[in-house]
């Protein structure tokens, strides 16, 4: 049994350890808004937070969150800096398919977490993890510059979901 | 007396749980479905058929597709008493945005304000939408005057009802936004108050239907900023947060009772079949339910799944260990020469085919006394590789059997020929399966072929009808899929003693997507050569254009924007190149190679093609080439002083009926690494009905382009597919794309017929790029993709 909390829920996980923590979500669990794109930890369209920090789900046994949290695209609602993003990315009309941009979410909240005015440079540095086929990377730089401009000014620390390990 | 549309239950895209629970709108009892196949559809064929010309009358753009196009307001349009106006997408959405686009064209013509409408994907059902099939740039320019007219005949029967209830003349009516008012009074109800006294009118016909003007448009060609009332900051977008929250449904986010995951281990070579297999591993991974070996299908194939060995599984991480824990020999022997496709002696093979002459695609003046006669001239071999589409979503479907019926899951560009194909081979009637779409997490052309539909089709009939989820992961994408041609494009020009050019031969060897479907398709067909060879608008005394003999060997597919890649890159490149040797400014040899505006008709230059539309309407018009290249070199600046190791590079395409030209602004450092510092696009498909989208749609396909010329590229040894996941199939990252794009519109009027979006931006992206590359460096880019070239 492996022992995880999940967008603030407790869970109890009866799936064998090696199970990528991709497909707990996605077929145990049904949370299905992360997304399969490759498996091999090289397109980002996984990204999920454990315990706070960007990982691959893909490529990350569920062993390795025991006792931890992960935060999915689901929970961006409720948290500010994850509101600050989605509404920039509205703004800036930045999905197409969308089938990535569950995974770009998660690792621009991560970005402005860590770097709250990040630099051309530095969107480069930090989302060069995550593809995008239908070439939404112009907008998403300005939408990540949009969020650093509006959005994270205005967070309430309170509203946080994610606790540090 | 009726339980008509008016008001209708429906199912909002975002709550749907895939349960195949339209059946409300396949209902054929339904009056407003009834009224669709006969007086409304009577009447287009009466209008248009006309039994002295049925038989000389040529059809074009929506009217020559598998069922046509449909304007009844019954098919597409619900209203609630709440208000809440329903509006059906019946085409594909995989990031063109048609969703959005299809329900604003209504709702505008409607009056419908956005916040109130809801957008359901219809099911595949071709005989009730009109063609759903989302290829070839067509959504828009083929369904806007049947959308516009469906929701201005919803409109008049909302003003009809009101001049009822009011008992005034219905000239006195007039819709507004989301109401009609009685002009003279002021009085107003609202689309709720009269939706059901609406439901029971005839739908009007569609000739007393009065269109809006132009300028009463609240949403069509209207950019966010330019949306009415100011409420409006936000781009129109039909599924926005659902993508953002991750509660969007695409082909992998919907799971049925009972339902088994499936991984299939295909056939390493296009042909293969399994020659003996061992399950014992495999079957004792926990998880592991069955494994079922599927018939590998005879060449050529067209969309029949590849076969193979199936691992079925109760999750999806069950089946993947279960398919690597098989044992698998293959047979080559049904593979023929595929089994040993090796893409660099290919092109070996094509380098020197093309020094022979091919069949003759177009032949205009006199090739050999050009050649003869020239005072100088240039031959140079271009080469573009295969690729694979990659969408970010692998593809997925799932299908369940319920007896004499089937319910399909998935994302398909195609969804008829998924339900037809699901139907035949489970001997099904096709109105008796039920195909439902989620998003498509991209296409780009792979999608159009619904072979992993079947593959979940069998393995639920081999499961007694059980449910089952098909699931392709990347690497199964990159061996298994339908690629992209590879090309050899072999290209001479004369010059005459003045400089000018006299004579133009291009051999074009490409596989042809022909090769899939019929034996012996070893040359490109006449849609494959209208993609930029016959259609080339160059005034050229002497042209000749031949398709030399080049057989697929590998799976052949559509890929975003088709042959029109290979031939863009050729043709513009090669224009480049003779400006640079006759020493000319490479725009300005470029508009002289273009002549004097004029329309030509493709059908005096043998282009027959003309992506399906009526060549008096679009004629290749060689202003609108013009306009395009005078406005990205000039947004660019060209002709300005360039620092050193820096460029700009032009190329400009017609493509789905639309224009477009790049110029891109590049950097070559001495280490040869390229910087992509800007991208002018000028892009002329006519009216923009969502031009933000337009501009969206023009960036992806930058991001794309620059990735084929820099890095895309798929490789065969010993007829297997060298690339096995994004580590080696490079697609382009944020870091590695233009660093400023710019989209310029031209010709953005009402008053030019309507083109293609989603692949014309494509094409001229690539030899754009090059031409700058050789502007920055004087190396010269002639092998697809750039890949280390430029490293000494």
């Amino acid at each position: 049994m492996i022992e995880v909390t999940v967008n603030g829920e407790a869970r109890t996980l009866d799936v064998p350890a090696d199970t990528p923590i991709l497909w707990v979500l996605r077929d145990t669990l049904k949370l299905t808004g992360t997304r399969f794109g490759c498996g091999m930890a090289l397109c980002g369209a996984c990204t999920v937070h454990l315990d706070g920090s960007p990982i691959r789900s893909c490529m990350t046994p569920i062993s390795q969150a025991q006792g931890k949290q992960i935060t999915t695209i689901e929970a961006m609602e409720n948290d500010p800096v994850g509101q600050a993003v989605q509404q920039a990315w509205m703004d800036e009309a930045v999905a197409q398919c969308g089938y990535c941009q569950s995974g770009q979410v998660m690792s621009a909240v991560s970005l402005l977490k860590r770097n709250p005015t990040p630099s051309d440079e530095q969107i480069d540095s930090g989302m060069s993890g995550n593809i995008c086929r239908c070439g939404t990377y112009p907008r998403i730089r300005k939408a990540i510059q949009r969020a650093a401009e509006n959005g994270t000014a205005s967070i309430d620390e309170s509203l946080f979901t994610e606790v540090k390990a | 007396m009726n339980s008509s549309i008016f008001p209708r239950k429906f199912d909002s895209a975002d709550s749907t749980d895939g349960k195949a629970s339209d059946v409300k709108l396949a209902n054929v009892s339904r009056r407003g479905f009834l009224k669709g196949m006969t007086a409304a559809g009577a009447l287009v064929i009466a209008a248009r058929w006309t039994p002295a010309f049925a038989e000389e009358e040529k059809k074009y753009g929506g009217d020559a597709m598998p069922h046509g196009t449909v304007d009844n307001p019954d098919v597409f349009i619900t209203i609630e008493p709440d208000g809440t106006v329903g509006l059906i997408n019946h085409r594909g959405e995989m990031g063109q945005g048609i969703r959005t686009s299809v329900a604003m064209v209504m709702a505008d013509e409607l009056g419908a304000d956005w916040d109130q409408v809801v957008v359901t994907q219809a099911i595949a059902h071709e005989e009730k939408y009109g063609n759903q099939n989302t290829d070839g740039s067509r959504s828009m320019r083929q369904w806007f005057d049947s959308l516009r007219r469906a929701g201005a005949a919803a409109r008049t029967m909302l003003e009809q009802a009101a001049a009822k209830q009011w008992g005034v003349p219905v000239s006195e009516c007039k819709a507004g936004v989301h109401l009609v008012m009685h002009t003279p009074t002021q009085r107003s109800l609202t689309f709720g108050e009269l939706a059901t006294a609406a439901a029971d009118l005839p739908v009007p016909d569609r000739d007393t239907v009065t269109l809006k003007s132009p300028e009463e448009w609240r949403y069509i060609m209207r950019k966010p900023e330019d949306f009415p009332q100011g409420e409006k900051k936000q781009p129109l977008a039909a599924d926005g947060m659902d993508i953002l929250t991750g509660r969007a449904k695409f082909a992998a986010d919907v799971t049925w009772d009972n339902m088994l995951y499936a991984v299939i281990a295909r056939p390493p070579s296009y042909g293969s079949a399994v020659k003996s297999y061992d399950a014992s591993a495999a079957l004792e991974v926990p998880g592991v339910v069955k494994v079922i070996e599927m018939p590998t299908a005879t060449q050529p194939s067209g969309f029949e799944p590849m076969g193979g060995v199936a691992v079925l599984a109760e999750n999806t991480w069950a089946a993947i260990k279960g398919r690597r824990a098989l044992t698998i020999e293959w047979d080559d022997e049904p593979a023929g020469a595929n089994a040993s496709y090796d893409s660099k002696a290919f092109r070996e093979l094509l380098e020197k085919r093309s020094q022979e002459p091919g069949e003759v695609a177009r032949s205009t003046g006199d090739i050999a006394a050009a050649k003869a006669g020239a005072a100088d001239a240039l031959s140079v071999n271009y080469y573009a590789p295969h690729m694979a589409q990659a969408p970010m979503e692998p593809m997925a479907a799932i299908v369940r059997i319920n007896g004499d019926s089937a319910d399909v899951w998935t994302s398909v560009q195609n969804p008829q020929a998924a339900r037809d194909g699901v139907a035949k081979r489970l001997g099904l009637e096709p109105e008796k399966v039920t195909v439902e779409c989620g998003l498509m997490g991209g296409g780009f052309g792979r999608k159009a072929k619904p072979d992993y539909v079947f593959e979940a089709a069998d393995l639920s009939k081999a499961m007694d009808g059980r449910p089952v989820r098909v699931q392709w992961t990347r690497e199964d994408d990159l061996h298994n899929g339908f690629f992209h041609t590879v090309a050899l494009e072999h290209l001479e020009a004369y010059f005459d003693d003045q400089g000018k050019v006299s004579g133009w031969l291009h051999r074009s060897l490409a596989p042809s997507i022909g090769s899939v479907f019929a034996p012996n398709a070893e040359h490109q067909s006449a849609m494959e050569l209208g993609m930029g060879i016959r259609s080339m608008p160059y005034d050229i005394p002497a042209i000749q254009q031949e398709s030399g003999e080049a057989e697929g060997h590998i799976r052949i597919g559509w890929f975003r924007a088709v042959y029109n890649v290979p031939h863009a890159f050729a043709i513009q490149s090669f224009i480049a190149e003779l400006a640079h040797q006759a020493g000319r400014d490479h725009k300005e040899f470029l508009l002289e190679l273009l002549g004097p505006d004029r329309k030509i008709d493709p059908l005096s230059q043998g282009e027959v093609f003309n992506y399906g539309e009526d060549p008096d309407k679009y004629p290749i018009n060689t202003a609108r080439y013009r306009a395009v290249i005078e406005r990205a070199t000039r947004e660019a600046g060209w002709g300005k002083e360039m620092p050193a190791n820096r460029g700009l590079g032009l190329a400009v395409h017609q493509s789905f009926v639309s224009y477009c030209a790049v110029v891109m602004d590049v950097e070559v450092t001495d280490a040869g690494d390229v910087i992509i510092h800007r991208a002018d696009i000028a892009f002329d498909c006519g009216p923009q009905v969502n031009p933000d989208r337009v501009a969206s749609q023009l960036e992806g396909a930058c991001v794309m382009g620059t990735g084929i010329a820099m890095m895309t590229e798929i490789t065969a040894k010993d007829g297997v597919i060298e690339q096995n996941n994004f580590d080696t199939y490079r697609v382009p990252r944020i870091n590695q794309v233009p660093k400023e794009i710019h989209t310029h519109a031209v010709n953005n009027s009402v008053d030019v017929p309507m083109g293609g979006v989603g692949e014309p931006g494509l094409p001229p992206v690539a030899p754009a790029l090059c031409n700058a590359i050789f502007a920055a460096s004087g190396k010269r880019i002639r092998s697809l993709p750039v890949a280390d070239q430029l490293k000494s």
